[in-house]
């Protein structure tokens, strides 16, 4: 199937930001209906990539492919599959609903911001589509640029600390990545003489069994400290408080998700004995992590450092479906990514909404909430209960999910996981309770409740909380068959690199028993 | 006697048809200092347009040469190959570029002839030191590229730093070029030759001498260390470009780094190893080695100094330190990959430094210093100014996709490809290092307020210098296929050997 509208669709927003630039200088509004009927036309243009898509394939679809440096086989090549549709589509969700929840509370050097965001999701639509090594690495390092702008320019106070640290922690990970795409591309050239970048290509070769290891690493080490994987998860909480509201949406609604991704893109299929090898040591990280973000978010005073640190603990949850390596933990990882996105960007959109009123997130100053502004409540309600994993709501499949292949893969470890999902309730109840309910202090007495295009930013949200904890077959259907194959190929893989191992040893043994009987032979004859 | 020096003449006579460049710029040189002592009215822009007509006579006189049969010039003194060629393009180039920056500048406004010709005069030199195959003309085309340098540097004579740069820079220049040429004397003694082809097959044919040539190489490598400004040389360079008018600096930073580069690399490859065009090995010992630590040095040292600079012009200096290491990782490897690697990135590295110093030229002209200050808040005085200030910074970091990613692509993948992984690591977190003082400046740039909130005023000439430099940093990091090209024709460097073998095969 070949079609450019992944490339209309991918670079939509870039052409926004162009028109920006021109046509907002000195004129707030026209900067914000531009980046909003952009983001909406391209939210538009990836709806059929959602209907139109072809659920019985694992093959990649909407490909389009041009040629670019041809001298060094690096091509221009975007496409989908069940892997990165729901991805596409909730970026695109995402960054409608963040251009919207920004409309009032950015109000000084509004051009600029949204020139920032829509670039933003130009990189994000392309390190999801990318289907070519080169091409990958270039959208993943260009959106480091306008994020950086994002949190360093409308961020909190220690903005500045913030935007520096985490360019820093993704680019020294990244950087390594660089390093072993390289590796990978004269290896591949090497083997097989055609010197590519081209992923698809690339998937079907086995990468050499010594190098595997190392490779591994170095990928994994970039797309965990995106996640981020505990003990690399330092940058998140500070990234998360800087950044203003729409920043943390599309941080934590899509900009993680980058790497667990990353992980399913390359990672597994490239790396399939080097997987194998580093499982068990990622499963525990994964589920210190679930356990440790959980118990730092119980003790957290501000809001939103709460909910940055709940993320690194459902992030958690979904590299241990990933590295379960079995349909249910897989199909559990990818839903939960959307969920996350969905669950947390909205968390954050509450929590950037009550913060507009109050201008602090420190759950103490709170209270009573529900008998001032009750429909915020009510949604605030719905939004935690989301992101505990309530049944019926969107995060209950996913964790659910999850865990059933967790604890088939080890029951420990699926143990301990499970405890996270405790930990959840408890945390975010009691931040619910404090904040919620109780007496309203005077501060808390005239505030407004929810207006119109607030209803607008969260309602898509809501709605898609209960569609997918009600009826997730319309997501999952999506997911399972390119999640099944890429279970299959992995464990093809790794059944052929264990079997040609053990044909080695016993070519060995042969030989060495061959040895053995020639000099008794030898021995005899004299 | 007479048979030879007959030959010698026939020589000289044949090659000047191929020396079409020097002798442009040569012309030029004693047109514009001839002009400027019979005419006597408003010289700026008579010896401007001069000095550019010779730049682009010479750049056309290049391009019409590109191509030629690899030969040997003046009784074997050069050698004309494209690999020669193209670092004088590069040099031509930046020129060019410079000059006009030298219009636009306050720091160049007397004795406007004598700049340009002593510019010149170092542009001519770096020709010839891109061809030169002989150790006494390496030597002197050093000195010819030295000498005018030092007085570019004190250019402003009235300026006190301006002279002390100059004297530093004499100091430093006269002790490393003194310690190459008793490597080079080194050299003759063992092989009885200064002929670099013949230093080779000498060498190649006595054998044992790996440990006097590893001392005679590395006492040459003084010389070369401090035209690219390479630890342990590059002492001066911090002084010199801080002191030096913009303009020169700008052009210090690159021209004379990058002719350095094709010497060092002709004299390494074609004097001391067996390189056939693709691969070599070394004849003299360890120097791949040596030159690999000083490559990982060189860049560690610069980019780690520069984090703490606060005067851009410095700061730029160590950052162009850094840089030199970065383009030693391809020399070290001995191949033609990384003699790619070092064309593309010097190619792309014009671009990218030219607009960096552009910038810290134009803003330190209207707020009277380079201080890293006096870019707060930029970012929204003169947004076309700072956004392309980021982008050359970005390159310089080695973002994509900028032509400096794609510069570094090419450089890594060279040192991967001959699987010396610790330098390639080295390289690379440098890069990450190096991330963190580039973006100090474009964090002052848009994350501090202005002292001042006006728009600097740009002249029109500044902004399509600058979209010119722009267009060159975005082009060569996404559309880099041509240049690729370009460069890996470039490689073979000329060796009468293999013209031998060649001319056999036809």
């Amino acid at each position: 199937m070949e079609s450019k509208l992944l490339t209309y669709l991918i670079f939509l927003p870039m052409v926004g930001a162009v028109l920006i630039g021109i046509a907002g200088k000195g004129r707030d509004g026209v900067s914000r209906w531009l980046a909003l009927t952009v983001s909406i036309g391209t939210f538009a243009m990836s709806v059929p990539l959602f209907t139109r898509f072809d659920e019985t394939t694992a093959a990649m679809q909407f490909v389009h492919q041009v040629p670019w440096v041809e001298t060094l086989g690096i091509s221009y090549a975007v496409g989908i599959d069940g892997i990165s549709v729901l991805l596409v589509l909730i970026t695109t969700l995402l960054s409608v609903l963040a251009i919207l929840s920004s409309w009032t509370s950015v109000t000084n050097r509004v051009r600029e911001y949204m020139i920032s965001m829509l670039l933003l999701e130009t990189g994000i639509l392309g390190v999801f589509c990318s289907l070519d090594l080169f091409l990958f690495y270039v959208f993943w390092e260009a959106m480091l640029i306008p994020m950086y702008l994002l949190i360093g320019v409308w961020g909190g106070e220690r903005r500045i600390y913030a935007a520096i640290k985490f360019v820093l922690f993704t680019l020294a990970g990244s950087l390594l990545m660089l390093v072993a795409i390289i590796y990978l591309y004269f290896e591949h050239g090497g083997a097989t003489g055609t010197y590519t970048f081209d992923l698809m290509v690339l998937h079907k070769y086995s990468v050499d069994a010594d190098s595997q290891s190392l490779l591994f690493l170095a990928f994994f080490l970039s797309f965990a400290i995106k996640v981020p994987l505990f003990p690399l998860h330092t940058w998140l909480p500070d990234a998360h408080v800087e950044a203003p509201t729409a920043g943390s949406v599309i941080l934590a609604g899509v900009l993680l998700k980058m790497g667990t991704y990353g992980i399913l893109r390359f990672c597994l299929p490239l790396f399939p004995l080097a997987t194998a090898q580093y499982t068990g040591m990622i499963m525990v990280l994964s589920v210190i992590g679930i356990v440790y973000g959980a118990l730092v978010a119980m003790v957290q005073t501000d809001v939103k450092k709460l909910v940055a640190y709940s993320s690194v603990s459902h992030l958690g949850f979904i590299v241990l479906g990933i590295f379960a390596m079995n349909e249910q933990g897989m199909q559990g990882g990818i839903l939960q990514m959307v969920n996350h996105g969905i669950s947390t960007g909205a968390l954050f959109l509450v929590v950037g909404m009550i913060y507009e009123r109050r201008h602090t997130r420190e759950i103490s100053d709170f209270g009573g909430l529900a008998k001032v502004v009750p429909a915020f409540s009510a949604v605030f309600l719905i939004t935690t209960l989301s992101s505990i994993g309530l049944p019926g709501l969107n995060g209950f499949v996913g964790e659910f999910l999850i865990l059933l292949g967790a604890f088939q893969a080890n029951l420990t470890l699926g143990v301990v996981a499970t405890s996270g999902v405790v930990l959840a309730a408890v945390y975010m109840l009691w931040m619910f309770q404090r904040v919620v309910w109780g007496d309203v202090g005077e501060a808390n007495s005239k505030l407004q409740d929810l207006s119109l295009r607030e209803w607008l930013v969260i309602a898509p949200l809501l709605v898609l909380m209960v569609w997918i904890g009600v009826y997730s077959d319309t997501f999952t259907r999506r997911t399972e068959v390119s999640s099944r194959h890429l279970i299959q190929m992995v464990q093809t893989r790794q059944m052929a690199g264990a079997g040609k191992s053990m044909a080695d040893l016993q070519l060995s043994e042969t030989t060495i028993a061959g040895r053995t009987s020639t000099r008794s032979v030898g021995e005899q004859g004299k | 006697m007479s048979d030879l020096l007959q030959a010698a003449i026939a020589s000289n006579l044949e090659s000047l048809q191929f020396a079409g460049p020097e002798l442009a710029l040569t012309i030029s040189i004693l047109v514009i200092v001839t002009v400027d002592l019979v005419y006597s009215g408003e010289k700026r822009a008579l010896m401007t347009g001069l000095t550019l007509a010779g730049l682009l006579w010479a750049v056309w006189s290049i391009v019409g040469l590109y191509g030629t049969e690899p030969r040997s010039l003046f009784a074997g003194m050069m050698a004309l190959d494209d690999f020669g060629l193209f670092f004088k393009l590069l040099m031509a180039g930046t020129t060019l570029v410079v000059v006009v920056f030298g219009i636009q500048s306050t720091d160049i406004d007397e004795k406007l002839a004598e700049f340009y010709a002593v510019l010149l005069t170092i542009v001519l030199g770096g020709f010839l030191m891109a061809s030169s195959t002989n150790l006494l003309m390496m030597y002197l085309t050093l000195e010819l590229v030295s000498l005018p340098s030092f007085i570019l540097a004190g250019y402003q004579r009235h300026v006190q730093r301006s002279n002390e740069a100059a004297l530093k820079y004499v100091v430093y220049g006269g002790v490393s070029s003194g310690v190459m040429l008793y490597g080079f004397s080194l050299i003759y003694g063992l092989t009885g030759t200064l002929d670099l082809f013949e230093v080779s097959s000498r060498i190649a044919a006595q054998g044992g001498l790996d440990l006097t040539l590893f001392l005679a190489a590395t006492m040459s490598m003084a010389g070369f260390g401090y035209k690219v400004a390479c630890v342990p040389f590059h002492f001066w360079c911090p002084d010199v470009y801080e002191g030096a008018p913009t303009p020169v600096t700008a052009f210090l930073s690159v021209a004379p780094k990058a002719v350095g580069f094709a010497m060092l690399a002709r004299f390494f490859y074609v004097g001391l190893s067996s390189y056939d065009g693709t691969l070599g090995t070394s004849l003299a010992g360890q120097w791949p080695e040596l030159l690999a630590i000083v490559s990982a040095c060189t860049m560690t040292l610069g980019n780690l100094t520069a984090i703490w600079q606060n005067n851009l012009k410095r700061l730029l200096a160590y950052s162009s330190i850094a840089h030199a290491g970065y383009m030693m990782m391809g020399v070290v490897m001995l191949s033609s990959a990384g003699l790619q690697g070092v064309m593309f990135y010097a190619a792309v590295y014009l671009f990218m430094n030219l607009g960096a110093f552009f910038v810290v030229l134009l803003v330190a002209d209207r707020t009277g210093s380079e201080d890293i200050k006096d870019f707060a808040g930029l970012g929204w005085r003169s947004p076309f100014i700072a956004a392309v200030m980021t982008f050359f910074l970005a390159s310089l970091t080695g973002l994509p996709p900028t032509a400096g990613f794609a510069g570094k692509l090419y450089l890594f993948s060279a040192v991967v490809e001959g699987g010396l992984w610790w330098l390639a690591v080295v390289g690379v977190l440098n890069s990450a290092v190096s991330l963190y003082y580039y973006w100090r400046i474009a964090r002052t740039m848009y994350l501090e307020d202005p002292a001042v909130a006006e728009p600097l005023g740009i002249p029109a000439i500044a902004t399509v210098t600058l979209a010119v430099l722009f267009a060159g940093t975005v082009v060569f990091g996404i559309y880099f296929g041509p240049l690729s090209d370009l460069t890996a024709q470039s490689t073979t460097l000329y060796a009468p050997v293999q013209a031998a073998a060649q001319a056999m095969l036809r």
